[in-house]
């Protein structure tokens, strides 16, 4: 028997001939945050702050001023555009001038780069995370991983309240990065390092 | 380690197919086979603990740690006012899901098929050992990165891959000092808990390489800033030259076969997304039946787990993107005595363990005896029910007394595993074992009537004439243990109760506290 049958078997054997029947989950926990759209950014912003990312506000016309404000915090000023890589999809009004565009090169190769510029497919308020899903504006996985600085640009529009509505909005098929703050670990007697392997600073652009 | 995966096959598996089980459970199904894996202990319970109660660094490492810990969760939970709703449902979520194993199982394995991955089936620890062995031989590589992952430690297979010359990097900063050190991780989600930082300044010295040699700088103070910056400097190399990747999975999703890992240093991210091929091992309970139900488990695991209101990084993949991530990737779902588990009807609520760790925290067993001294890679209350199962109670016979039942494990439970019930149950199992009707046998069976309540069983550790009828030897074990694990050093050697019960001390040192 193949160990497939066998361990398929084996699950049959141990459940019984009459099987209980499949309890109901009841949803009755919170799907929706009614909080108006408003408070929900604010949210966003104290929670990002709290995981010690750094969030840049502005208004739909200054998307390239804000984001060159972020690599201003992220990297200090004098950084050179050519060290920062962005996204293939991200719309040319948010990208300051003369960024490099994220291409087909190995993604080892993305690593000597100082930061990274991306959107987001969701951002969840509640829970101070943001989701990455692979699309062009996003980028790939490595993009957002190996530059030691992340810029996300975040729309009003993409944020939700609560985890439920943030799943919601998103397609499983895809790979997903949801991204709490920066890097962080506490092995250490549990205090809290922030960067060990991820990029150490994370600075958030929100728009609206 | 010197034997094969080969050389471990199944035939030391202590119950094969259709045999039938001891005690009272129904059923004889194939539990984790022995001498592969880490599930067995060499010594009892009580020997290792008596060693760790000696060890105040150890104590002192890990009362700080759980008590810091402790305080993060609770704060977080506390701001949820629907953490009663979600906890419910995520307990109903697992019944559900065990309840029609096999079909999510199928449908996982037609999903993951269906984006280009390739999904391996095993019925032991060896059997995995085995598949992961050649899935990476295949590949021509002699090295893996590890993203952290309980299942693969269960199994041992770092030490099976480094018998066939696969050297296995961790990458998670917990599990690299312990591999460093030469030690085993003695907490689920902090496997490093028992070492402090200029324990683990002293491993990093002595072992990275870029403190070694002529003129190499050795001017490492013991912050854990400096000292995570010295683990990011050793591992950086390795990642972006990785071409196998080796994880677990916290969930799958069988309606999308979407996998999850939940992590937050980013090394997971690296291991998942840069190697060109990717193999999961992943036990066969931790599958979810729909996407929408990840809404419960993304709010229940962070919170319980490190204290946060989520976890810096969670990763979902469904098969293989072209032009981002592995190209190449492998599911294996693994056995090794989990339907050994379901089989058991009020053991088997161990299955919905989500590896928060949360029990082990407020424990105030673990806290005092570490995680090592349950033998066992499954530490903590969740592992005195989990690995006796896994294991057969008679391979882990002292673990389930190895508790206070004072229930703390059961309230901060994200899934409501009850555990102190799972432990009274095998404990009776264990009882039921003893197959020749010996005094102790007999003394047994009636507390295993009185463990059966764990207030009843308070009552009965206060009952002088109990202590009496089990007083044969001299006090073997400081009173810090609890009765019962004192009482299970060895059933020919029965200490009498010491003076003081556990339960009773603890209530005393921590106000009352039930
Ligand atoms: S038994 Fe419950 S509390 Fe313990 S690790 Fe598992 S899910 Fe967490």
């Amino acid at each position: 028997m193949s160990a497939r049958e066998e361990v398929l078997g084996r699950i049959r054997t141990a459940l019984g001939e009459t099987r209980a029947p499949v309890p109901e989950v009841l949803r009755d926990y919170r799907a929706t945050d009614d909080r108006p759209a408003d408070v929900l950014l604010d949210v966003l912003v104290d929670r990002l702050e709290d995981y010690k990312a750094s969030v840049l506000r502005c208004g739909p016309d200054d998307v390239a001023a804000s984001v060159s404000a972020a690599l201003d915090a992220g990297l200090g000023a004098g950084w050179a555009p050519g060290s920062v890589v962005a996204a293939p999809g991200l719309p040319d009004a948010w990208r300051p001038g003369g960024l490099d565009t994220d291409d087909d090169r190995p993604p080892v190769r993305l690593a000597d780069r100082a930061a990274a510029l991306t959107a987001v497919a969701v951002a969840i308020a509640e829970t101070g995370t943001l989701v990455l899903d692979g699309t062009p504006a996003c980028g790939r996985r490595a993009l957002s991983l190996l530059p030691d600085c992340l810029v996300c640009v975040v729309t009003a529009d993409q944020v939700v309240g609560g985890v439920p509505e943030g799943l919601a909005r998103l397609d499983p098929l895809r790979p997903l990065t949801m991204i709490s703050g920066p890097s962080a670990t506490s092995d250490i007697e549990l205090e809290r390092v922030e960067g060990v392997h991820g990029p150490r600073t994370l600075v958030v652009v929100l728009v609206g | 380690m010197t034997t094969t995966p080969e050389d471990l096959r199944t035939d030391q598996t202590p119950l094969a197919p259709g045999a039938p089980r001891s005690g009272t459970t129904f059923l004889g199904l194939p539990t984790a086979p022995r001498g592969v894996g880490h599930l067995r202990g060499d010594r009892s319970f009580p020997d290792a603990a008596r060693d760790a109660l000696r060890d105040g660094q150890l104590r002192a490492n890990l009362g700080h740690a759980t008590t810091t810990i402790r305080g993060k969760r609770a704060r977080v939970v506390a701001e949820l006012p629907d953490w009663a709703q979600l906890r419910a449902a995520g307990s109903a979520l697992k019944t559900a899901t065990m309840a029609r194993l096999d079909e999510h199982l199928e449908e996982l394995e037609r999903q993951v098929t269906a984006r280009g991955g390739t999904v391996h089936w095993a019925r032991d620890a060896a059997e995995a050992n085995r598949i992961v062995t050649e899935l990476v031989q295949a590949t021509g590589s002699d090295e893996v990165v590890k993203v952290k992952s309980m299942a693969t430690q269960e199994i041992g297979l770092n030490e099976a891959l480094e018998a066939a010359g696969i050297t296995a990097h961790e990458t998670d900063l917990a599990e690299l000092i312990v591999q460093l050190g030469d030690d085993k991780p003695s907490h689920i989600l902090v496997p490093a808990i028992h070492k402090n930082r200029a324990e683990i300044r002293e491993i990093f010295l002595r072992t990275m390489p870029q403190f070694q040699g002529e003129g190499a700088d050795r001017d490492l103070p013991d912050e854990p800033r400096r000292l995570a910056m010295a683990a990011r400097a050793h591992l950086r190399e390795r990642f972006l030259r990785a071409r196998v990747a080796i994880s677990g999975a916290n969930f799958a999703v069988a309606e999308t076969g979407t996998l999850a890992v939940v992590e937050s240093e980013g090394n997971g991210r690296m291991c998942l997304t840069l190697p060109e091929t990717l193999i999961t091992v992943m036990g066969i309970e931790k599958l979810v039946p729909t996407w929408r139900d990840l809404e419960v488990f993304l709010q229940l695991l962070p919170r319980s787990s490190t204290g946060e209101r989520m976890n810096p990084y969670t990763s979902t993949w469904a098969g293989v993107t072209p032009g981002d991530g592995p190209q190449d990737f492998h599911l294996v779902l693994l056995d090794n005595g989990r339907t050994a588990v379901l089989a058991d009807e009020v053991g088997r609520q161990a299955l919905h363990c989500i590896r928060c760790s949360a029990c082990l925290n407020v424990c105030p067993v673990y806290e005092r005896t570490g995680g090592h001294s349950y033998g066992s890679v499954y530490p903590g209350p969740i592992g005195a029910i989990l690995s006796p199962q896994l294991t057969g109670v008679e391979d882990n016979a002292s673990l389930p007394y190895a508790s206070s039942l004072c229930g703390a494990c059961y309230d901060v439970c994200p899934v409501a595993i009850d555990i102190p019930s799972v432990l009274v149950h095998l404990r009776a199992e264990h009882v039921e074992a003893q197959e020749k009707p010996t005094a102790e046998s007999v003394a047994f069976r009636a507390l295993a009537t009185a463990m059966s309540h764990p207030r009843l069983w308070r009552l009965a550790q206060r009952a002088a004439s109990l202590g009496r009828l089990l007083s044969r030897g001299k006090p073997t074990m400081p009173n810090a243990l609890p009765f019962p694990a004192s009482a299970w050093t060895r059933s020919r050697d029965l200490p009498t109760p010491p003076a003081e019960t556990f339960t009773s001390q603890w209530a005393r040192e921590h106000g009352g506290r039930k």
